[in-house]
């Protein structure tokens, strides 16, 4: 019976990543996905007719430009293309652009105060600041601070002296920035309630934070510190819907000889001797291979595929306490046409991005008091993007998908599963927020997939449907992710590694934990690392 | 002509009083000079009707200093020691706890509550180290402050791997999650939730309330002691004991502003137009007051100044004060509970519910409460047979949507009582007179801008290195010989003296260095 040098279970983005740099470096890689179809949540699924929809992850920023080139992406197929700005509709019919064209931008600030414009270019040049520091770590391998081993010293005097080169008052407003709410962080530059709504709400998607909670302004950064051919924080769509960015990596997998099974659910990995020996499926078949990868998040890995008795008691417990919640569900919308806003002129450019449709900061948090009480908010704080205006081939002509993204929702209502009747209302929650500024929307609504936390477990595996695997809270960050002391992708099982986003670092279509991981496998097997550093920003 | 002292100091609150009692002890000339009648600040007995006295403010001691009291051979009278807490259940099924011993609760809880109390406490007492000296400047600073920050590595590290690695998680964590994982009683998850939440603008849920309930350990592990007479009589010892280090102590008078002379602090001037000249000005006032109001924006950096006003210290603690023809009846309390602090905050949800309307401007329907009767353990404060209630009541926003009108203010402590006679149906019967203190009164009364008795909120974006702003933790503003000791400097508020010892001490090893 065959052994595999490597078996990646899971075949979201993070596990094709960590495979095609293993098979890169030449090992024999198995990667196993328990769906019909690869990708994880970074999926284009082709639900209704002709619409492919992006049904998990919408929008393409985090991905690692070292990975893209690295793997070659744009030979498989991978084109991402940037999307312009977005809008927050006000109740009073008003509405709050947010542009690239940084004149426009002072412009459109300027609107609402001349204060808030001038603070803007200070706000923008701080939180640049922050992002280049945290771009440097992320395809790093976070230091033990506890350990005195050579390379965790060298790591964590590299991230000394970055900390230190920012100059003295730059570190404070480090430490501040790392530990502040967003809301106080926005405060402390705006004073326009539109403008900081709009602007927080990168501070609470996929997290069961508010937007008053500490550690939020971290939440932010996440969401920034992507970029789009170069273009610093920009987001865009890949071509095709999401699916495009698992397929590309799949295909960069592929052509360095690496082996895809789907329909292949692990049911346990198999440990003997502390070691592990290999996978064996839900359908009862058993595969070898020298190492496991777990590509599914920690819960999943270690609490539903392997015993207790094999872990060291205090892991499991951190495991187990690990938080994953889940705090964001989806409506994934085939529509007959474009949607009219009147708040806009008809082809206004800010169509072409991002919707909101919460105006002040109240209404913000009051979402999050909601979910808190175990249920959905009833005035929920909405992400809406139609990506068939900038990609075509997401729709039959004419006709457009709309991905809606909804902060919070929770993973059981009150404690309970869901009902149909509870996903019916809230969807219609959502549903009516956006008619309430689209007349003709939904009239123009052919289709739509209700996702809730729960479906996106069953689905996408992830636990209780948290989209980053694991809340980005500072006790789930850097060395403490996904638990103190496993920060560097080794399970406590010899052979065993872990690359999904439940590690450093974390979630978002970033594709460096996957990356990470595999640096990692390749030092333990003393292998050439095939894994890209850091291109550096200046 | 007036004299010229080494130091003024602006504000008689204990921390004004500890810095001017060990400066005068080294020799300086120092005056401190009060707003009010009296001194003490928050730290104050006052009465509330007559023959019914009360703490005013603060009213439990808990965080005292070791070292400040050892320092000023200061003589602490206390009516109760080690006091007990009663986490009171609707249907009298009272949990009573003490440090890590709790009755009350299943076997497990009472165990895991041994382990979280050791762990608590040990994480508490590397953070006291640092609590009592100036946090060390990030970069810029001098060889002594990289020994600090190269001690403080090397102390975390000396916790051994395990408890180092659950120090650096639950530093940034919320209480909410951990009460929630370690207990299964509702009433004890409250009573700890509570501990971290008082006197601070967080719920259980929000990140940051460890380090809250980190704080309160700091020094006594949080035993909770009751200064005989309130809690004034810790503020005229330690008025004493300036007075006889040499120390000049006046009160009504308050101060206009801070002499700015040629780039540098030059003395004071009074409301009434008297100066006091010195080249060392300590302020006990808040960061806000003393930089925006006293100092004068003009006189600082407009970096620094945008920074000081972006000192988050709203108040979300009322104080409530009752006079009492007798001691109320509670469902299912003993009379000896009376000599404890009893708390409403059934449960750690409950206590986030009442913390929800905070956020947009509103008080909660359902407080939770911190209750103490102090005359039941000193009979100086209250008539033979009477007694007084105090007691902390959140939360009650400083900025209410609406103003703390008359109204608004009637209709809060309409609500705090119904919420007490659901444990004490028989509470309002027994009230003589009764005063409700909110942020706003705090404000007047106590001048501490936004009525927050940590004079800034206690998060980690304004702690240590950056409390009360980056690069001026070390108690030196950016005006030459101005200094701040109060709550808002490192390393904050609560009666505990450290504040005010460590500006004495930063001001003294600056004179040697000059």
């Amino acid at each position: 019976m065959k052994t595999y040098d490597a078996i990646v279970v899971g075949a979201g983005h993070n596990g094709l990543t960590n495979a095609a740099f293993l098979a890169k470096a030449g090992l024999d890689v198995l990667c196993v996905e328990k769906n019909e179809y690869i990708g994880g949540a970074t999926v284009s699924r082709n639900l209704y007719k002709d619409w492919y929809y992006s049904n998990c992850s919408y929008v393409c920023s985090l991905l690692r430009p070292e990975i893209f080139r690295s793997l070659e992406l744009h030979r498989h197929g991978l084109q991402v293309t940037p999307y312009g700005g977005g809008v927050t509709f006000m109740e009073d019919g008003n509405y709050f652009g947010s542009y690239w064209n940084s004149e426009v931008a002072h412009r459109e600030y300027a609107r609402f105060s001349r204060h808030d414009a001038d603070a803007y270019e200070r706000y923008s040049a701080d939180v640049m600041r922050q992002t280049r520091f945290i771009r440097d770590s992320l395809l790093r391998t976070p230091p033990d601070p506890t350990s005195f081993k050579p390379r965790d010293l060298r790591e964590l005097l590299h991230l000394g002296r970055r900390f230190y080169e920012m100059g003295e008052d730059r570190m404070y407003d480090t430490i501040r920035f790392w530990t502040m709410s967003v809301a106080e962080y926005l405060d402390e530059y705006f004073e326009t309630d539109v403008i900081k709504a709009s602007m927080s709400g990168s501070g609470i998607i996929g997290t069961a934070l508010g937007i008053h909670s500490p550690g939020t302004a971290y939440v932010l950064l996440h969401h920034y510190m992507g970029e789009v051919d170069g273009n610093v924080g920009s987001w865009g769509y890949a071509r095709g819907g999401m699916g495009s960015v698992a397929k590309a990596i799949a295909g960069a997998f592929q052509s360095y000889g690496g082996e895809i099974r789907t329909d292949a659910g692990v049911d346990k990995i198999l440990v003997a001797n502390g070691k592990v020996k290999g996978v064996a499926l839900t359908n009862g078949e058993e595969i070898n291979a020298r190492i496991v990868v777990s590509g599914m998040d920690v819960k999943r890995t270690f609490l539903k595929c392997m015993d207790e008795k094999d872990l060291p008691a205090d892991f499991y417990q951190r495991v187990r306490n690990f938080k994953i919640r889940g705090s964001s569900g989806k409506l994934n919308i085939a529509l007959d046409g474009l949607p009219t806003f009147p708040a806009l002129p008809k082809n206004n450019p800010l169509l072409d991005g991002d919707m909101h449709f919460i105006d002040s900061m109240e209404r913000m948090e009051r979402a999050y008091d909601d979910w808190k009480e175990g249920t959905w908010s009833k005035d929920p704080y909405v992400d809406m993007v139609i990506p068939t205006v900038t990609d075509p081939t997401m729709a039959p002509p004419g006709k457009h998908f709309m991905s809606c993204f909804i902060q919070y929702c929770p993973y059981q209502v009150e404690g309970r599963a869901w009902t149909s009747e509870e996903r019916d209302a809230f969807a219609k929650t959502v549903i009516d927020q956006i008619g309430n500024y689209s007349p003709d929307f939904k009239d123009l609504i052919l289709h739509v997939e209700i996702r809730t936390p729960e479906d996106i477990e069953r689905e996408a595996g992830l636990s209780e449907g948290n989209i980053f695997h694991g809340e980005l809270t500072m006790d789930q960050l850097l060395f403490n992710r996904p638990v103190p002391g496993y920060a560097q992708y080794r399970a406590p099982v010899g052979g065993l590694y872990m690359c999904g986003s439940s590690t450093h670092p974390g979630g978002g279509v970033m594709a460096a934990p996957g990356a990470n991981a595999a640096r990692e496998i390749l030092l333990d097997l003393k292998r050439n690392n095939t894994v890209p550093g850091n291109f550096g920003d200046d | 002509m007036t004299d010229r002292y080494d130091a003024v100091v602006i504000g008689a609150g204990h921390n004004g009083l500890v810095c001017a009692a060990l400066l005068a002890k080294a020799g300086k000339k120092v005056i401190v000079l009060e707003a009010a009648a009296d001194v003490g600040g928050a730290a104050r007995t006052r009465s509330i009707a007559e023959g019914y006295s009360v703490s005013a403010c603060a009213h439990l001691l808990y965080q005292l200093q070791p070292g400040v009291v050892r320092e000023l051979g200061l003589n602490v009278n206390l009516a109760a020691k080690k006091m007990g807490t009663v986490a009171l259940a609707l249907d009298s099924a009272h949990v009573r706890l003490n440090g890590g011993k709790v009755d009350g609760v299943s076997e497990a809880d009472a165990a895991n509550l041994r382990a979280f109390h050791r762990r608590m406490t040990r994480f508490a007492d590397l953070l006291h180290t640092y609590l009592n000296q100036p946090p060390p400047r990030l970069g810029g600073g001098t060889s002594r402050d990289w020994l600090t920050l190269a001690r403080l590595g090397l102390d975390l590290r000396r916790l051994g791997k395990t408890e180092m690695r659950e120090f650096l998680r639950l530093i940034g964590m919320n209480i909410y999650d951990e009460v929630d994982e370690r207990f299964e009683s509702p009433l004890l998850r409250g009573a700890i939730s509570l501990d971290a939440v008082l006197g601070t603008h967080l719920g259980p849920r929000s990140p940051n309330t460890i380090l809250t309930y980190l704080y309160r350990l700091c020094g006594n592990h949080g035993t909770l002691d009751l200064p005989a007479g309130g809690m004034g009589s810790i503020t005229e010892a330690l008025a004493n004991c300036a007075r006889n280090n040499g120390a000049i102590i006046r009160t009504g008078i308050p101060v206009k502003r801070i002499i700015v002379d040629n780039g540098r602090a030059a003395g004071v001037e009074t409301e009434s137009g008297e100066t006091f000249d010195s080249w060392t000005v300590v302020s006990n006032a808040d960061p806000k007051a003393t930089i925006l109001t006293l100092t004068g924006s003009r006189h600082v950096e407009t970096g620094f100044t945008r920074r000081i006003h972006n000192i988050r210290m709203r108040g979300n603690a009322a104080k409530l004060h009752l006079a009492l023809d007798g001691l109320p009846a509670f469902n299912g309390l003993e009379k000896k509970d009376f000599g404890d602090r009893l708390l409403i905050a059934p449960d750690a949800n409950y206590v986030e519910r009442a913390f929800n309307p905070a956020k947009y401007g509103e008080y909660s329907p359902q407080p939770v409460l911190e209750i103490t009767f102090p005359s039941f353990r000193d009979a100086t404060l209250a008539p033979t047979g009477k007694h007084v209630m105090s007691a902390i009541v959140q939360y009650a926003p400083y900025d209410l949507r609406d103003g703390w009108s008359d109204a608004a203010h009637e209709a809060f402590l309409d609500t705090t009582l119904a919420t007490i006679e659901q444990y004490a149906p028989d509470l309002r019967q027994r009230i003589i007179a009764s005063e409700l203190l909110t942020p706003k009164d705090i404000e007047r009364e106590f001048r501490i801008t936004g009525g927050h008795w940590h004079h800034g909120e206690l998060t980690l974006d304004q702690f240590l290195f950056v409390r009360p702003v980056g690069g001026f933790a070390q108690y030196a503003m950016p005006l030459d010989g101005l200094f701040l000791c109060g709550a808002g400097a490192h390393p904050g508020g609560g009666v505990s003296g450290a504040a005010g010892r460590n500006a004495a001490r930063a001001i003294l090893a600056r004179e040697k260095a000059a």
